[in-house]
């Protein structure tokens, strides 16, 4: 563990536009800490992430990626959020059968008023990413030289 | 010709494995493959491997070159790894022959030096057949089975194994072996392949000809309306060009690591859609024209420039391993007997 | 054995020929020996009766044919299916993959197809002639005795734990009717949930290593119907042809089951043609046993016009962080 503390883990975090991203900007704005290994990136709707952006942020060399949406009832666009939800426990089921470790991936909903939620989320996320440290098992030797 | 028992079987090989990596055919879940020899691991018995022996010399991919972006320097990164030495053991008189053809590609001019360096580091240890199988269909293209080339020619009988060294290369090898191996004559294994031979010529296919293909004749065939029957249900998958001991087809790609790129190549497929892929598009727009692509260039292209050699060598990978079992043999019945 | 014959197909499809209901048939074709048996069109009842082959090794499923097959002609194409492969047909239906109206569809029973990679192993080398019998196989090679073999050990691994015997569209059946199988099509997956994360890691690295990247798994699919393949896009950025990193199988095989989860109907085409023997649907059946975990049971396939899981939710549904792990 103490090896671990060094390691500072790559983590790639999904933000919807409507709520996750607003919600990043709060914890901002309300100078909520959250570690700066965590790099966003903001997409329309939580249910624009194909299973294969997943995978390619884990190529990139991402050691967790988490993806935030607006709450089940909340989504901009009606229902994304409820595809997303089925499409991703689908999608980490099988990575974990597939042996990847289960904690490397999420899913949480924030929505604009929870910035606090946010950084929290990722301070979490962080640190269980961190323990388990460097991604091994959907890492890309290329990207890594 | 030298000869050994064949409980010095692994003597010999451990002898090899002193001088440089040994691969052999190993038996596994999904058939034989080629893999290092170590203490403990067993020579194959199967007749031959899933996927050929090209991949020694033409690995399926590899890296050429690699640029190193930081900040506004590029470095150039040499990649090379082809300049170790290898014996590869128990390859089987087509996939020996089909190095001829690949010799022929990547051994002119312009020489591929990629190859021309693992051909030079490797010797190849074939293995006379004695059980062909109704699949095979090498004697088709003029191949001995019984008589395969390389290097080395070995023979197994049942209490025995035979060498011969074809090639300087192959007898500097052989002399290694000497405190292994004595000297003996050649009746045994003159008997074997006396049997082999009559078993090959007793197989379902051993009336397959090649005399109707041939340099000069592509007007004969480019525009037979077979060729749609027959790729009709061509799924235009990879499996035959990939299991092939002679396509030799290549894609160069650069991969964007993101702090630089990898420039490898890798195998490519006639079948595959973006094959041969250029500024203006496609050559080939439909799958019968690239599956005709694929039968032309081993009936036709091939022998016409090759001094009418073959561009198959009659292994069988192909009719065994198809989806949809089309093949090369189904292709020159049909298109032959027109 | 198969129940039904190939003149009970060629007298079915000389009756449809005859009365103008059909002008082609899409049917198997005999090869160089026993088992290599081609889908093919026959366009006429003679050329039929020349090359027209019914056994144990027509394993093809036509459906995804038919996509080509009926944009050919205005006129009726007769197709024969075997209880499998009608699932895949009312997936593509449900799908608007091809015209229905476009179809003569005759559903034959079938008792399991073969497979010629397990009879090579069983038999020996050469395989001259396979004769199928009532209750076993008989197979004379070049080398060794006549083996009699017994179904059970030669059958296609799919055929093992058959779903369903009974035909889920048709116009017209031969033959008796058959019933929804209770099988025993999740036992592996199981198996491979109950090892550790470490354990399973290996299993499927050691499996999707040996992946050539031919593509045959895709290309034989019937729910793989995309006109342009992400994988065949060179703009895509991820290869349809290189394995130069482990990584590129993973991302492929992952991707590829996913694509076709809650469409895929279990017809396990992409394992049976695998050249490397990669049991690629324990990837599509751990998808399938998820949906009808997480959202109720639910088969591709069984109803034209159905809507599939990933298309479909409910307000309560299960949170992605409930879903790993349930197999432990």
């Amino acid at each position: 563990m103490s090896m671990n503390k060094e390691f500072k883990p790559n983590i790639v975090a999904f933000c919807c536009n409507w709520c996750s991203y607003a919600g990043a900007d709060l914890a901002g704005s309300n100078r909520l800490a959250y570690p700066d290994n965590v790099k966003i990136i903001r997409v329309p709707c939580s249910c624009r992430v194909n299973p294969m952006f997943i995978l390619r942020a884990f190529q990139r060399g991402a050691d967790g990626v988490i993806l935030c949406g607006c709450h089940p009832g909340d989504c901009h666009y009606t229902s994304g959020n409820y595809f997303t939800r089925r499409r991703m426990a689908l999608l980490f089921s099988m990575l974990e059968y597939l042996g990847i470790e289960k904690e490397r991936t999420r899913v949480e909903w924030v929505s604009a008023a929870e910035g606090a939620k946010f950084a929290a989320t990722m301070n979490e996320f962080t640190e269980t990413v961190a323990a388990l440290g460097e991604n091994k098992r959907l890492e890309d030797l290329r990207c890594k030289r | 010709m030298r000869k050994c028992s064949l409980n010095l079987l692994d003597t010999i090989f451990a002898k090899i494995t002193a001088e440089a990596k040994l691969y052999l055919p190993v038996d596994g879940e999904n058939g034989a493959e080629y893999k290092v020899w170590e203490p403990g691991v067993q020579y194959s018995n199967s007749l031959n491997t899933v996927r050929s022996a090209k991949d020694f010399f033409f690995p399926q991919t590899e890296n050429l070159i690699e640029f190193k972006v930081t900040g506004k320097q590029i470095d150039v990164i040499d990649v090379r790894n082809e300049h170790e030495d290898f014996v590869i053991f128990g390859v089987r008189a087509c996939d020996a022959a089909s190095f001829d053809i690949l010799d022929r590609v990547f051994l002119s001019e312009p020489v591929d030096s990629y190859y021309a360096n693992r051909r030079a580091h490797g010797v190849v240890m074939t293995m006379a057949c004695t059980r062909p199988v109704e699949t095979c269909f090498c004697s088709t293209f003029d191949i001995d089975a019984a008589n395969p080339a390389g290097d080395i020619t070995c023979w197994k009988t049942e209490d025995s194994i035979y060498f011969r060294a074809n090639s300087e290369k192959g007898a500097a090898l052989l002399a290694k072996l000497d405190g292994i191996t004595e000297e003996c004559d050649d009746s045994s294994v003159t008997a074997q392949q006396e049997k082999t031979r009559q078993i090959m010529s007793k197989l379902p296919l051993a009336n397959l000809t090649t005399e109707k293909f041939g340099g000069g004749k592509t007007k004969d065939f480019f525009n037979a309306p077979e060729w749609k029957e027959l790729s009709q249900a061509c799924l235009g998958c990879g499996t035959c060009t990939f299991v092939c001991p002679t396509c030799q087809c290549y894609d160069i790609k650069d991969y964007d690591t993101g702090n630089g790129v990898i420039r490898f190549r890798c195998w490519d497929s006639c079948m595959y859609s973006d094959f041969t892929r250029m500024a203006h598009g496609n050559s080939r727009n439909s799958q019968v024209e690239r599956f005709r692509q694929r039968f032309m260039h081993k009936l036709v292209y091939f022998p016409e420039n090759n001094e009418g050699i073959f561009g198959c060598v009659g292994c069988g990978r192909c009719l065994a391993k198809c989806p949809i079992s089309m093949n090369i043999v189904k292709v020159m019945k049909t298109i032959g007997e027109k | 054995m198969q129940k039904i014959t190939r003149s009970d197909l060629i007298n079915k499809a000389k009756e449809l020929f005859a009365n103008g209901t059909v002008n082609r048939v899409l049917g198997w074709k005999a090869g160089e020996f026993a088992y290599d048996v081609t889908p093919a069109v026959f366009n006429s009842i003679e050329d039929m009766e020349k090359n027209f082959v019914f056994g144990d090794f027509c394993n093809a499923n036509f459906s995804k044919y038919l996509i080509a097959e009926t944009g050919k002609s205005a006129e009726k194409v007769l197709v024969f299916l075997k209880p499998c492969d009608t699932y895949s047909f009312n997936q593509l239906l449900t799908e608007h993959r091809f015209a229905r109206e476009k179809v003569y569809a005759v559903g034959i029973p079938c008792e399991g197809m073969l497979d010629i990679g397990k009879i090579k192993n069983l038999a020996g080398d050469g395989i001259l002639e396979i004769i199928s019998g009532e209750n076993a196989v008989t197979v004379k090679t070049l080398y060794d005795d006549d083996k009699t073999l017994n179904y059970a050990d030669i059958m296609v691994e799919r055929c093992l734990s058959c779903k369903s015997k009974k035909h889920v569209a048709y116009d017209e059946l031969i033959g008796e009717e058959g019933d929804v199988i209770d099988s025993n099509r999740f036992d592996e997956v199981e198996r491979i949930e109950k090892m550790t994360s470490d354990e399973r890691f290996a299993f499927w690295q050691s499996q999707l290593s040996k992946c050539i990247r031919c593509n045959a798994c895709r290309d034989i699919c019937p729910a793989c119907t995309c006109e342009k393949c992400v994988f065949d896009n060179p703009k895509s950025s991820v290869n349809n042809k290189a394995i130069s990193d482990s990584f590129e199988e993973k991302m492929f095989h992952i991707i590829r089951a996913f694509h076709v989860a809650g469409r895929c109907t279990d017809c396990g085409e992409c394992s049976r043609v695998c050249p490397q023997g990669i049991p690629l649907h324990l990837l599509n059946r751990k998808f399938i046993k998820d949906i009808n975990s997480f959202y109720g049971d639910y088969q591709a396939g069984e109803e034209e016009g159905s809507r599939a899981p990933l298309i479909n939710y409910t307000f309560d549904d299960l949170e992605p962080g409930e879903a790993v792990g349930r197999g432990e």
